[in-house]
């Protein structure tokens, strides 16, 4: 059988996980991302300090370290909770890690975007007789979403790039599976992962834009 | 029966004292104009009606009904802080449209969220949001601006945006109009277009309280003047009283500042 299509097929078939790891993140850490901003700005105050902690926590050290951490942590510490065996048990605490590094991103980009709306559209809001929840979703939510798209469009595209990390708990991501060629001396393959990830970064990006455009009916 | 009555209102922002002992009442159908230089209280009064801030003293009474009293922690209950707002409408004096929304989703959009509490919601849901519609439509041609139905805010000018706004905060019928500045953000050439509006709305006898800047205007709408300095009412009356032969030293010399300009 030629061996380039091998190759290509298996390199595709290992692109799966890290375009699977993609959009579970993104699912679970859109909405944990919008939960944590509004801990971030709660009026409670020992709330918003304990959200501010954990946010700074998460941020501030690599992603990497965290897989391990909560890949090994569990077993290391004697936990009674440890993750399944086998690649289901990886895939699930690679999710698990990226959920919460992005839910902290995203936290940020919404609260800046939640503070950003000016005062005023909110007190219009209340002396017309809404509600605080109407004011959120029929006022405030889509000039917010219209704010947060450009910062939101570039956390996204490094997503896609950070799921190779997923490798550090051996997840067979593509460029694991590229090195497997690399280091029986075959350099292709590894060059050839660039092109997945430009491909799909190519694609988010049309995507984006053509989101923004069709926000582009009123200023922000 | 007064439709309005505010008793010893009194409002700090930490050691400043913004409003103190504030006391007037208004008929229905009256007008009042409030004057008075930045940072006499003027438009903290307003924001205090409207509950977006609270008053640390005093008591509201609308219709007879005591919807606020600063001793009373039973008049405060948040949730029924939203339903008391709808007494007043509140004219900002830099407009809030919702950018998002045309013109006439801009003046529905309130009721149509409102009417969703009405008791036979369900059956008539239709109709009741027909009705709105209608009524939005009725209320921006009241204001003259049938042909923006359907732009957005940033579409049309402050004037219009202005109107607009007028026209949204009559959709929910308030008992009392209140207006922050509501010519301050214009060009000199579309004020005039804004002060025709409320100037009908005065001649409808709309009661309306309005906060402004602007002396010529006070003088020809107002049935009352009240100056405000230093967060109290200095002085109140007709507008031949005020304007023309103020009682009080500082109004005096407040209203002199103006014609010198």
């Amino acid at each position: 059988m030629n061996q380039f299509a091998v190759i290509v097929s298996r390199l595709s078939e290992s692109f799966l996980l890290n375009a699977r790891l993609f959009a579970s993140t993104l699912i679970f850490s859109i909405p944990l991302g919008l939960l944590i901003a509004f801990g971030s700005m709660s009026r409670f105050r020992p709330l918003r300090s304990l959200v501010r902690i954990i946010v700074w926590m998460v941020r501030g050290t690599p992603l990497m370290l965290q897989l391990m951490i909560i890949f090994y942590g569990p077993g290391l510490l004697k936990m009674s909770f440890t993750w399944p065996g086998g690649a289901s048990g990886r895939f699930l605490a690679a999710t698990v890690a990226f959920v919460i590094n992005y839910a902290c991103y995203f936290s940020e980009i919404f609260r800046g975007g939640i503070e950003s709306i000016p005062k005023g559209q909110y007190e219009a809001g209340l002396v017309l007789g809404m509600t605080k929840r109407q004011i959120f979703f029929k006022v405030t939510l889509l000039q917010v979403i219209k704010r947060i798209l450009p910062p939101t469009g570039n956390e996204v595209i490094t997503l896609v790039k950070d799921t190779s990390l997923a490798r550090i708990i051996a997840n067979k991501e593509i460029i694991m599976m590229a090195g497997e060629y690399s280091s029986k001396g075959l350099i292709w393959p590894l060059f050839a992962t660039g092109i997945y990830f430009l491909v799909f970064v190519g694609v988010l990006t049309l995507l984006f834009d053509w989101f923004e455009k069709k926000l582009n009916y009123f200023p922000a | 029966m007064a439709i309005l009555e505010v008793k010893n209102i009194g409002k700090s922002f930490g050691n400043l004292q913004v409003l103190k002992d504030i006391n007037f009442s208004m008929e229905k159908g009256e007008s009042i104009a409030i004057i008075g230089s930045s940072g006499s209280g003027k438009t903290t009064l307003l924001r205090c009606l409207n509950f977006l801030e609270m008053p640390d003293k005093g008591s509201i009474v609308v219709n007879g009904q005591v919807i606020f009293d600063a001793l009373d922690p039973r008049t405060q209950v948040d949730s029924e802080m939203r339903r008391k707002r709808l007494h007043f409408g509140l004219i900002f004096q830099n407009f809030n449209l919702f950018p998002q929304y045309t013109v006439l989703r801009n003046v529905s959009l309130a009721a149509e969220l409102l009417c969703s509490e009405r008791p036979n919601y369900k059956e008539k849901k239709k109709t009741i949001l027909e009705e709105i519609q209608e009524r939005a439509k009725t209320l921006l041609s009241q204001v003259g601006l049938t042909d923006k139905l359907d732009c957005y805010p940033h579409q049309i000018s402050g004037g219009q945006q202005q109107r607009v706004a007028i026209a949204r905060a009559l959709a929910l019928e308030p008992d009392i109009l209140c207006f922050d500045e509501p010519t301050s953000a214009l060009d000199p050439e579309l004020t005039g277009e804004v002060l025709k509006v409320i100037k009908n709305l005065a001649d409808q006898d709309t009661s309306m309280i309005i906060v402004t800047h602007e002396m010529d205007f006070a003088r020809d709408v107002a049935d009352r003047v009240i100056f405000m300095d230093e967060g109290m009412i200095i002085e109140q009356g007709t507008p031949e009283e005020v304007f023309g032969r103020p009682g009080e030293d500082r109004t005096r010399q407040f209203l002199a500042r103006y014609k010198s300009l």
